[in-house]
């Protein structure tokens, strides 16, 4: 229930990101902070990468168009804030971030003829993008064949490593396991009813959870249905609820379905007071659409809310509606987004050089104190260890946080025993 | 009837112009990533080819030109994908040696339409043959009892839906949406790094104008003047003795093998197939590219792809956030302005004034001209 085994590591860096965000608005009265203080542009880039004695250059690749765009906008801001205070804090090894903005237009193969560009063209030193996992697999054999450093910001499904990508989100089981425990336990839940979009998350997120339910829950899975992406009627699985009364829904439902989904379910009558739910699939910016009359009191399974209440976290929702507006909601891939700016610093600091094999080598057991959603640390595997939290959704569209993980969970691409 | 049989003096020229274009000048001109850009636009040439064909002359407007795009650039990249899915490459899945997204969807054996695809000789006749016969069988269904023009085109558009529902949802035969990606090899030659995209580039352009001599003959032979007879009075042909649907089935095939052929050349180029090009958004950007070029204008086809994904991209590297605009505008202002398109530009204010240039000098060279642009004309209505 605390984040008190980090407390002490924490606070110096925390200390340092709060008196950088305090001194934003001063950045512009003083004298813009002397870029080009740092090591000699030759010895910390010997791979030809686009770096200056002033300037690095990043590049940003999210859909800004097409149906995606809605959710990896609080992404791409995300990216942004973060980049913005990382250079009014200094720079990285004393030069400025630069970054470029490509769009993926949600079309996976632009994804990777924009990858390509910003790796060949442009020789950017790291790529903050992708948010499906269809777009990050398009885009993953570019970054390996041109040794290009990707920072992925979206919980996904496994199954995957490599050493030109570091996950900052969770892979499924860090996102299941605990969650599943807790509403067992809590809940007394048995049986359960698996809905997802039909693509490879969901399916692969509830195999994971069918394992977990019935061999560790000793539970059993009473359906298991699946809606293509884009869905909108959902009213013969919602008998079927009716008629199984199942403890648990357990959902991976994405994108506009989810509005469809949720509204019927309470035109259904299913009271989400009484009747558990568990989804891995809405955060914040997705109550937006479903609208909070429609969800509250169902439970979320995310790494960050919103609401969570610690002084990283506040800083980084102050800076980031005063930079976007009072308006805007931040989910758990935005947040997860926000960190690769910063663990990609981090990570050249530590190796003393933007060379990509070098921050590749150099990223395993680099911590990330400032975090908003509280101390993370790369794992050997390129992925996050990282709490998992449950939260209740509120009316107001925010969430109740309700339980989390009291030690870091380590992050397992390849789970035994689950596959 | 003697060596003009394929092209007349002035298209020469035109086929020329475009080979020094796309041999000599873009590959000194652009860098490697450029000229792959290039190669990946032109695969969509040979759909906007097979559309002059298909509407320029035959009259019928497919919207659903990206099924076969799509079902060529699959069986292709079913060829590779098997290829990159060798045991030792895929050691980490629970059933090695079948591609990496049958494993994820639990399946554990290589389903038997897959295993025809080990071979590449077989591969290439399946590029040629599935989507030739598919649109056989749709042309067949439809011409035959006299389904055309509008109706034809909504019916092509609920094809193309239909392939994309099926691509989906079979995720584990077809890898869904996120497609079939990382693909490596052609029998053992790496297709990735620049030299092999060389290679492949010049491959392509070479195959590119073998389909444009295709076309060339279709349109100067007989059938292609029945083709456009067709067009503009079909009642008459009909009247006449000839199966019109028929030849529109012929013409409809032929548009479908072009795209086809453009898939595969996708998926070799880009090492990425995904239900993104089946659909009715993409396949209607191919139509696009045609009217962009000029519907008539077997070059212009070629141009006009290459123009609008030249905009496409640039815009989109400019204005990440406003691009979609600019080329919606780009769109409208061709379509209200030049309703024939690039071509039409060409031959109603360029060519008038280069035949005035020269006929000044040599008078006698104008017969060929004029020939030339009677058989280019609009459709007389």
């Amino acid at each position: 229930m605390s984040d008190e085994p980090n407390k002490g590591l924490q606070s110096p860096l925390r200390r340092k990101l709060l008196m950088g965000a305090a001194a934003l608005p001063f950045v512009s009265i003083l004298p813009r902070p002397s870029f080009g203080a740092g090591p000699a542009t030759a010895t910390v880039n010997t791979t030809g990468l686009a770096v200056t004695d002033t300037e690095v250059t990043v590049g940003i690749l999210h859909s800004a168009t097409g149906t995606m765009a809605i959710s990896e906008t609080g992404s791409i801001q995300a990216e942004k804030l973060a980049i913005e205070q990382i250079n009014a804090a200094g720079g990285v090894l004393g030069r400025k971030i630069k970054f470029i903005q490509e769009d993926g237009a949600s079309d996976w193969p632009t994804f990777a003829e924009k990858a390509k560009k910003l790796l060949v063209n442009d020789k950017v030193a790291a790529i903050m993008g992708c948010w499906t996992s269809a777009s990050r697999k398009a885009v993953l054999p570019v970054v390996e064949q041109y040794n290009g450093m990707l920072y992925y910001p979206t919980f996904y499904e496994g199954l995957e490593q490599s050493k030109n990508v570091i996950y900052t989100g969770q892979e499924a089981t860090q996102q299941i396991l605990a969650g599943l425990n807790w509403i067992a336990k809590e809940k007394g839940a048995k049986s359960f009813f698996f809905i997802g979009s039909d693509y490879i998350w969901p399916r692969t997120s509830n195999k994971i959870a069918r394992k977990h339910v019935e061999n560790v829950l000793k539970g059993k899975v009473v359906g298991e249905e699946y809606y293509a992406l884009g869905s909108t009627q959902f009213n013969s699985v919602i008998n079927k609820i009716k008629l199984t009364k199942p403890d648990v829904i357990f959902t991976d439902v994405v994108g506009g379905s989810n509005v469809a989904f949720y509204k019927q379910l309470k035109a259904a009558g299913v009271d989400l007071s009484k009747q558990a739910l568990l989804t891995i699939s809405v955060t914040e910016d997705e109550i937006d659409g479903i609208g909070g009359e429609n969800i509250a009191g169902a439970y979320a399974c995310m790494k960050y809310f919103q609401s969570l209440d610690n002084a990283n976290n506040k800083a980084f929702v102050a800076a980031f509606k005063k930079m976007w507006g009072e308006k805007t909601v931040i989910g758990d891939v935005t947040q997860a987004a926000y960190l690769g700016p910063w663990l990609w610093k981090l990570t050249v600091e530590k190796a003393g050089s933007f060379d990509v094999d070098k921050i590749a080598a150099a990223s395993p057991g680099i911590e990330f104190k400032g975090a908003p959603e509280a101390y993370v640390r790369i794992h050997e595997n390129h992925h996050l260890w990282s709490k998992t939290r449950v939260g209740k959704a509120k009316l107001d569209g925010q969430f109740e946080l309700i339980f989390e993980t009291s030690d870091l969970v380590e992050p397992d691409p390849f789970p035994k025993g689950y596959q | 009837m003697n060596a003009n049989r394929f092209t007349n003096r002035s298209e020469l020229i035109g086929i020329l112009v475009l080979a020094a274009f796309l041999v000599v000048i873009l590959p000194l001109c652009l860098d490697v990533f450029r000229l792959n850009l290039v190669a990946k636009y032109l695969t969509y040439a040979f759909v906007a080819l097979g559309l002059v064909i298909c509407w320029g002359y035959g009259g019928i407007l497919s919207l659903g030109q990206g099924v076969f795009f799509g079902l060529g650039g699959y069986c292709m990249a079913m060829f590779l994908k098997l290829e990159a899915s060798s045991v030792e490459n895929t050691k980490i899945q629970s059933t090695p040696g079948i591609p990496d997204f049958m494993d994820w969807n639990q399946i554990t054996a290589l389903p038997f339409f897959w295993k025809p695809f080990h071979s590449l000789t077989f591969t290439i006749a399946a590029v040629i043959l599935v989507p030739g016969i598919f649109a056989l069988i749709i042309g067949a269904a439809m011409f035959k009892r006299r389904v055309g023009g509008t109706y034809f085109a909504i019916i092509t558009q609920a094809v193309a839906a239909i392939l994309t529902i099926l691509i989906v949802g079979q995720q584990g035969y077809t890898g869904g949406i996120n497609g079939m990606t990382d693909l490596r090899t052609l029998k053992g030659w790496d297709i990735r790094p620049d030299h092999a995209k060389i290679v492949l580039y010049f491959f392509e352009v070479g195959c590119l104008f073998i389909c444009i001599f295709i076309a060339q003959f279709i349109r100067h032979s007989k059938l292609g003047r029945i083709l456009v007879a067709m067009r503009d009075q079909e009642d008459r042909v009909r009247f006449s003795g000839y199966s019109v649907a028929n030849f529109k089935i012929f013409a409809f095939c032929v548009a479908a093998i072009l795209s086809a052929i453009g898939g595969a050349m996708f998926a070799l180029q880009v090492g990425f197939m995904s239900p993104s090009f089946v659909g009715i958004v993409p396949s209607i950007e191919m139509v696009i590219y045609t009217a962009v070029g000029g519907r008539l204008s077997i070059l212009g086809a070629v141009y006009g792809t290459l123009l609008v994904n030249f905009a496409k991209t640039s815009l989109s590297e400019s204005f990440p956030e406003l691009w979609l605009f600019g080329l919606g505008g780009l769109f409208i202002a061709v379509v209200l302005a030049f309703p024939n398109g690039l071509a039409g530009i060409w031959q109603d204010h360029v060519q008038p004034r280069i035949d005035r240039l020269i006929s000044s000098r040599k008078p006698k060279a104008e017969s060929a001209w004029t020939d030339n642009s009677v058989a280019d004309g609009a459709p007389a209505e």
